[in-house]
């Protein structure tokens, strides 16, 4: 495996859905490829820092306050009777 | 090294009996809707939008919206699927609103893949993340993914964020399986790329200062999105 067929399989290999004969393949090549094995290392680290991070937490109180301003709406929309929203 | 473990939403089964519930007008089956997804949908909203008050909005919009239009949902797919679409929808309208001098669009001409090629390939400190404080750290991925086109930072947050599979990324976004796939190793190797400025790792003495990678404060205050 070239580094660029490498660089093409990564998405699925990090998403685990590379089939067993390009996985085998892909990882023996990592195994000499200390280049690609950084790459490979440091975008699974990327998605998992972003995964983790909690950015963008939505606070308890706006969240209660966005729910009943919500349902409320919701209410009065139903009070109405059926429209294009 | 394997593959990266998702999150997943609730049990699809339990959503089911909700959404019917709710369409037959029980309003405290929504209500529960609402709460087991606004979270995610603010998250999304505010990925793409970049903009609290925006993202709030999208959350009431997006809700009112599905609880409208309840009676037209197939239950062929997801709720949260369905959910997701409409939001991304009216978080995109609130992008162009503020951003009318930009096209703003999933569909718009992202550049050729020699803008996603490693050039970095320094590695990384063991844990990264603990060389900065909550806040330092939270303002580096928020810049990071600010500056990333929105149709990339919109399929990176929906795949990997927030756990969707690449069909229901496909679906949410009115786009192919393989653009979505080609998006996510862009979007995913150019957040790498720039996160690679904060977290690689320093040999001592070579003249930066500190064992940190970047200067967060100056970067970050600089506001340019252009890390």
């Amino acid at each position: 495996m070239k580094c660029s067929e490498f660089l093409s399989e990564l998405t699925s290999y990090l998403d685990g859905v590379l089939d067993e004969k390009t996985k085998v393949e892909l990882e023996n090549h990592l195994s000499w490829c200390h280049n690609c094995y950084v790459v490979c290392d440091t975008t699974k680290k990327t998605i998992e820092i972003y995964r983790d991070s909690q950015l963008y937490e939505l606070p308890e109180d706006l969240r209660s306050r966005l729910r009943s301003a919500i349902m409320t709406k919701c209410q009065q929309q139903k009070r109405r009777g059926p429209q294009s929203v | 090294m394997g593959a990266i473990q998702n999150k997943l939403a609730g049990p699809v089964s339990e959503e089911l009996t909700l959404v019917q519930a709710a369409k037959r007008g029980d309003d405290s089956a929504f209500e529960e809707l609402v709460r087991r997804y606004d979270r995610n949908v603010f998250r999304i909203a505010q990925h793409i939008t970049q903009n609290r008050e925006d993202a709030e909005d999208v959350v009431q919009e997006a809700f009112l919206k599905a609880y409208g239009n309840l009676s037209q949902f197939q239950e062929q797919s997801k709720f949260y699927t369905w959910l997701v679409r409409i939001a991304v929808n009216e978080a995109l309208m609130k992008l162009r609103r503020r951003k009318p001098e930009r096209t703003v669009s999933l569909d718009e001409d992202i550049k050729t893949e020699d803008d996603s090629l490693p050039r970095e390939i320094a590695d990384w400190s063991p844990n990264p993340e603990q060389q900065y404080t909550q806040a330092e750290l939270r303002e580096i991925l928020s810049k990071t993914i600010q500056g990333l086109p929105p149709g990339f930072r919109t399929v990176f947050v929906l795949r990997d964020v927030e756990g969707l599979s690449t069909e229901e990324t496909a679906s949410a976004l009115d786009l192919s399986v393989p653009a979505v796939k080609s998006r996510l190793l862009r979007a995913r190797l150019q957040l790498r790329e720039r996160l690679g400025r904060y977290f690689q790792r320093r040999e001592p003495g070579n003249g930066k200062s500190g064992s940190k990678g970047g200067d967060v404060k100056t970067d970050v205050a600089s506001g340019d999105g252009n890390l």
